[in-house]
């Protein structure tokens, strides 16, 4: 582990996280990321700015979500004090809103009209379709076919939310060819667009600024365990696809070296069954969708497609950041298999009356995997980054239970 | 140094014409048919040749092209075949330029010394990588220029006065003007708007400077030629492969001559344009 002053000081004026992150897109697209990098420093300065976010957060989404203490899942493993940061009570039903709110207040600071976005599970889509909604502009999401197929709930919350909803059949009609088509769309509308990035990738300063506006949760999270317990949690536990939420947690405690930082990628059929989604221990560094971060791919240097059960984990990369911990050794990166997420979406709906996504129980299983040999006084937090709901039909369908 | 690619571009000058740019990507629809393609773009009347380097994830290309990254793919082709390519093509053909054009992951994989090193030796001039903007030179552009090799930037619409200096900086070879906001295969530019934009970048360089993006016709391509020193074709070609193949996918036996008549008309169409006195 190498030893640096600060954990929260990248990316550096190229958008690198060490090796990671930079500014991989076509010269089209060139202008339009250094135009957003100023507006985004102009921003920043700008007390208005937060002001109207921050109103938004409280009114609109809810904030601060609460930070709770599962007791009977902490009486179940019968160790660390297990709390969940609930992210999922969310309007919209996860984190993703933090991220939309602030890039759409970016976009129209910036004079765009039209907005688009790529999803995978739709949870990102929902919440770009509903920003748009409240803000009266018009909005496209880009969806693998596939994802359409799976997500039909959200597809049809996307089109009430009076969004379009484009099905992408091109290459394997998932996750990142969707970003692919998001991209040649951006591309094409260069002049009125502002493209809406889900997850903390993608060209600088996407990465940093999808980090930004997530930090609000590990911001309550340090100043609500500080009002219950006196002190810093000693362990924090998020999943991770492109990481947006785990870095939104993970942030605000980088220098604090007292807490233990644990990241879930998503086994899928287990990593040595070669289907899964866990780029940082199955895959090798590379450049992708504006980014150099580790992905999914052949020896040829093709990218490979990402499985998992939530198919908002579904992504053959992850944010530059997050390559960056890893290498470092700041963040210790783990994974948990698609059965493993399944029995910890039971458990907890059945002991916390919380139906948690699929995506956090990749999260909830590795807290149960480590609480029982934790003492007492230890104090873990597990980012409850979404809802369940948008899940119980592919959960019915993978516990072989016929609805409807 | 000088590269086949600014030798061709003299040449040419001398002649008083455009140059006809035509891209094939490597393996399409299977390697003997590509090779056999690309033996044959010469003697139609191809001046440079661009060799597309087939990529799962090609962000900047429209459907034709993604479809023929996909189908070479599916035919086995990969980095290591696609120089292979090359060097059986410069087996009997030491003049006509190769350009590679791709994405940077699979370089980037293959490891970028290595691959600059073989692509050499195989007989390449010359690299565009649509992911590789001047912030990134450091990656690969200023490595080609240290190897003797072009690394040939893209200026686009978006592409303004102010930052053009930063776009020719490092370029070689000569400039790739992508004359519409998209993606490959769109439609056609305006030809008074690229002859505006050629003329703004050629104030600001020597370097000859070639159009692309939404030259589908002979036709668009004589307009394209009137005002620039090269006009490439790439989404209407691939088409055109994609055309002569069977419902297998496999290639039917008039799959290459069909082609090259095809890019035969498109370099006539080049050749046409300036017969009338140059405007300028």
């Amino acid at each position: 582990m190498s030893e640096l002053n600060s954990y929260r000081t990248g990316p550096d004026e190229n958008g690198h996280f060490g090796i990671f992150g930079g500014r991989f897109v076509a010269e089209t697209l060139m202008p339009l990321i250094l135009d957003l990098e100023h507006n985004y420093k102009a921003a920043q300065q700008d007390p208005t700015f937060y002001a109207e976010l921050d109103d938004l957060a409280k009114h609109y989404t809810g904030r601060p979500s609460p930070l709770y203490f599962a007791e009977r899942l902490t009486e179940h493993c019968g160790g660390a004090k297990i709390y969940f940061k609930r992210d999922e009570l969310n309007h919209t039903g996860s984190h993703k809103i933090n991220n939309c709110l602030g890039q759409i207040q970016l976009a129209r600071r910036m004079g765009k009209t039209r907005i688009i976005a790529e999803t995978g599970a739709g949870q990102h889509g929902v919440a770009t379709a509903t920003v748009a909604a409240r803000f009266g502009l018009p909005c496209v999401v880009y969806m693998g076919a596939k994802d359409i197929e799976r997500q039909a709930p959200n597809v049809f919350r996307m089109k009430l939310l009076g969004a379009e909803v484009v099905p992408v059949t091109s290459g394997a009609g998932t996750l990142k060819d969707a970003m692919n088509e998001a991209l040649r769309d951006w591309v094409t509308n260069v002049d009125e667009t502002f493209y809406i990035i889900g997850t903390a990738a993608g060209p600088h300063p996407y990465p940093q600024l999808v980090r930004d506006f997530q930090s609000v949760i590990g911001r309550e999270t340090k100043e609500q365990m500080q009002e219950r317990e006196g002190r810093l949690p000693d362990t924090l536990v998020a999943c991770i696809g492109g990481g947006s939420n785990a870095i939104g947690l993970f942030h605000p405690f980088l220098d604090d070296p007292t807490v233990n930082i644990i990241g879930v990628e998503a086994g899928g059929h287990g990593l040595e069954t070669g289907e899964h989604s866990a780029s940082l221990a199955g895959g090798a560094p590379g450049v992708l969708h504006g980014n150099r971060t580790y992905l999914l791919q052949d020896e040829d240097g093709q990218i490979e497609e990402g499985h998992s059960i939530s198919a908002g984990l579904d992504y053959p990369g992850i944010g530059p950041e997050h390559a960056w911990l890893k290498e470092t050794g700041r963040v210790q990166y783990v994974d948990a298999t698609d059965s493993q997420a399944l029995d910890a979406f039971q458990l907890c709906t059945k002991l916390e009356g919380i139906i948690p996504a699929l995506e956090p129980s990749h999260a909830l299983s590795h807290v149960l995997r480590i609480a029982p040999d934790l003492p007492s006084d230890h104090l873990l937090v597990m980012n409850m980054c979404g809802r369940g709901d948008k899940d119980v039909f592919s959960v019915a369908e993978h516990l072989g239970v016929k609805l409807v | 140094m000088t590269t086949r690619i600014d030798t061709r571009f003299a040449d040419l000058k001398k002649e008083g014409r455009a140059a006809f740019i035509a891209f094939v990507t490597a393996g399409d629809p299977d390697f003997e048919t590509s090779l056999e393609i690309l033996k044959g773009l010469p003697d139609a009347g191809t001046d440079l040749i661009e060799i597309g380097m087939p990529f799962t994830d090609p962000m900047a290309e429209g459907p034709p092209i993604q479809a023929s990254y996909l189908r070479a793919l599916e035919a086995g082709q990969t980095m290591k075949k696609t120089l292979d390519l090359v060097r059986a093509f410069r087996k009997g053909n030491e003049a006509t330029p190769i350009i590679l054009m791709g994405y940077y992951n699979p370089v980037y994989h293959y490891g970028v010394e290595k691959f600059l090193s073989d692509a050499k030796t195989a007989g390449v001039d010359g690299f565009i990588i649509v992911d590789l903007p001047a912030e990134e030179d450091e990656e690969m552009c200023l490595p080609a220029l240290e190897a003797g090799l072009n690394f040939i930037r893209l200026a686009t619409p978006t592409t303004d006065e102010h930052r053009l200096p930063a776009v020719l900086k490092n370029t070689s070879g000569f400039v790739y003007y992508v004359s519409v906001k998209g993606i490959t295969g769109a439609a056609a530019a305006n030809t008074g708007d690229v002859s505006d934009a050629v003329a703004r970048i050629k104030a600001q360089t020597t370097l000859p400077v070639a159009v692309g993006f939404g030259i589908k016709t002979p036709q668009n391509a004589a307009a394209i030629a009137a005002h620039a020193d090269g006009a490439v074709v790439g989404s209407a070609i691939v088409d055109c492969i994609k055309d002569n193949l069977d419902e297998t996918g496999a290639p039917t036996a008039d799959l290459v001559p069909t082609v090259l008549e095809f890019v035969k008309s498109l370099a006539d169409g080049v050749r046409s344009a300036r017969q009338a006195p140059a405007a300028d």
